[in-house]
């Protein structure tokens, strides 16, 4: 089929280069040392050092990795729990608890950061670190839920039974027995998760408040503030460790 | 193990009880979780959205439809119009853009798929701050674009796209594209290639073929890579906010607006509460041509 139509080929290497083109644009020209970033001026890691010297930059860092830890180990004992329920079990309204559990990933992310924020000004919960990891919590669940529940539909419920059959407790067979068949998925969805929160800005950008700067925040800032090479080089930083971990994650729920 | 250790009740329990009934308990905290972190706030938005503002911001708790009204206002319409457009737009260009590369990788032999599919993947992964950015740069007046349209002599003076719907567009087809091409391909990929040949066979035209055969055939993955698409654009925020201008405000954008600069959190509210409905009423189309696309599938 290819073959007769070679305006196909052509049309789908034009696509993964304008998938790619802007990406690799940006990597190249971190390493440019013109201030102005648009013409080429030489090789320099100057901006990488410059980022390095950024103390901002290393404490937006940090709390973004403490929120995407703590949330991430919020919302996958949540989710793991969830999925198990849900699997084994039919009960009435089944569908309509799992429908409800799925629906922050199908409204748009603005509403859902919009009304945490309402939410945490009306409880009087001041914005911190605190509600940012509340709310990446509340949206990695249903991640974490999808990915565990596929794996367990997958799984033969003999093997299980046959653990019980020898004597095992439903607790004893399911943690030496269901639980490490889990272990590829969760651990594909805890870096998956891990990943989602740091790399996110809209819920974060309305829960955070003064001194709870994330790295996307910084990023923003950077952004809104001009164009600067260093930008480019936090870019290509990130770039590489997202594809890393979601690399990590897919290979994970290959297994 | 000792076997006078086992309990005299063991011998019932080897019948593989069926697993407790309790263990849908194990639903409780990510349902509590959810209930109170994601419901709550939006039944509190719901609620907001009738009330009105008070005069240093903050909540009056009345009953009105104000709020709704007030989406009227030519203003205002103007933005929920554009963002239409601009995600309409966005979705055809998504479509144009990813059906050749879509069917390209589904009529390859499957073992070449998997890298292909891989390779469209692999720029979504970035930060979509990130993606933004790489446009920014890209597109800006003293951006990379202007100097090799200038260097080949193309170009008098800088071409101004920044700042520009055309900008927004763009953004919004680069972070999206994928959701488009995924779909896609898993409908052609499950389209037989027979039928499409026996319509060669039957003298039908190019035109006649991608129309008659290939369209209506994948058509549930058509609805459901438009919607990926559509949703997301339509509510956009990032990309308007960093490559739009002044007056190319998205409905995400006057959402922000009303909660942070105004702090008009009822009209806010409202606001978000029709993007939601609009973004649910997108679901429910896509849930029925899925439905009627497994109907044809297990009737044909």
């Amino acid at each position: 089929m290819s073959r007769k139509h070679p305006w196909l080929l052509g049309a789908s290497v034009a696509n993964l280069l304008f998938l790619y083109a802007p990406i690799v644009v940006l990597m190249v020209f971190s390493f440019n040392a013109s201030r102005l970033s648009a013409g080429w001026q030489g090789l320099t890691l100057q901006w990488y050092r410059l980022l390095l010297e950024d103390e901002a930059l290393r404490l937006s860092v940090q709390n973004s990795l403490v929120v995407a830890v703590v949330s991430t180990v919020i919302a996958t004992g949540l989710g793991v729990c969830a999925a198990v329920g849900l699997e084994r079990h039919p009960f009435r309204g089944r569908e309509v608890v799992e429908g409800a559990m799925l629906l922050p990933l199908v409204i748009p992310e603005i509403m859902m950061g919009v009304s945490l924020m309402l939410f945490f000004l009306l409880v009087k919960l001041p914005l911190s670190l605190i509600t940012v990891t509340i709310g990446h919590a509340a949206f990695n669940v249903p991640i974490v839920l999808v990915i565990v529940r596929a794996r367990l539909r997958k799984l033969d419920p003999s093997l299980e039974e046959a653990a019980r059959d020898l004597g095992a407790t439903p607790w004893r067979a399911f943690r030496r027995v269901t639980l490490p068949l889990l272990m590829p998925a969760i651990v594909g969805s805890v870096l998956l998760a891990f990943t989602i929160s740091l790399d996110d800005f809209i819920v974060t950008f309305f829960t955070a408040g003064p001194g709870s700067t994330t790295l996307p925040l910084y990023v923003y800032s950077m952004v809104k503030s001009g164009v600067t090479p260093a930008i480019n080089a936090l870019s290509a930083i990130l770039v590489l460790v997202s594809m890393s971990l979601i690399g990590a994650s897919l290979a994970l729920q290959r297994r | 193990m000792n076997p006078d250790a086992v309990p005299p009740d063991r011998p019932e329990s080897f019948r593989a009880a069926p697993v407790p009934r309790r263990s849908s308990l194990l639903l409780l905290p990510a349902l509590a979780w959810l209930g109170l972190f994601f419901f709550v706030p939006l039944a509190l938005m719901l609620a907001i959205s009738f009330a009105s503002r008070g005069t240093y911001g903050g909540v009056v708790w009345t009953l009105s439809l104000a709020n709704y009204a007030n989406v009227l206002d030519p203003l205002y319409l103007k933005v929920f119009l554009r963002s239409v457009l601009l995600a309409s737009v966005t979705t055809a260009l998504c479509l144009a853009l990813g059906f050749p590369i879509a069917y390209y990788i589904a009529r390859l032999p499957a073992r070449r798929q998997g890298i292909w599919l891989l390779l469209v993947m692999i720029p979504f992964w970035t930060n979509f701050l990130v993606r933004t950015y790489a446009w920014i740069f890209i597109l800006r007046t003293e951006g990379l674009m202007n100097q090799v349209l200038a260097g080949l002599g193309l170009i008098g003076s800088p071409v101004d796209v920044l700042y520009t719907e055309t900008a927004i567009v763009i953004g919004l087809v680069y972070g999206y594209l994928p959701f488009m091409i995924l779909p896609l391909y898993a409908a052609v990929e499950r389209l037989p290639p027979s039928l499409v040949e026996a319509a060669w066979d039957l003298y039908a035209s190019r035109w006649a073929v991608l129309w008659r055969v290939t369209v209506p055939l994948t058509k549930p993955g058509l609805v459901a890579g438009c919607i990926l698409v559509f949703i997301p654009s339509l509510g956009a925020f990032i990309t308007p906010d960093l490559m739009g201008g002044a007056r190319t405000m998205m409905i995400g954008n006057l959402i922000q607006h009303e909660f942070l600069v105004a702090r008009d959190w009822p009209f806010g509210s409202a606001i978000s509460l029709l993007l939601m409905a609009s973004v649910l009423l997108g679901l429910a189309i896509y849930l029925r041509a899925e439905g009627a696309g497994k109907r044809l599938a297990a009737g044909g």
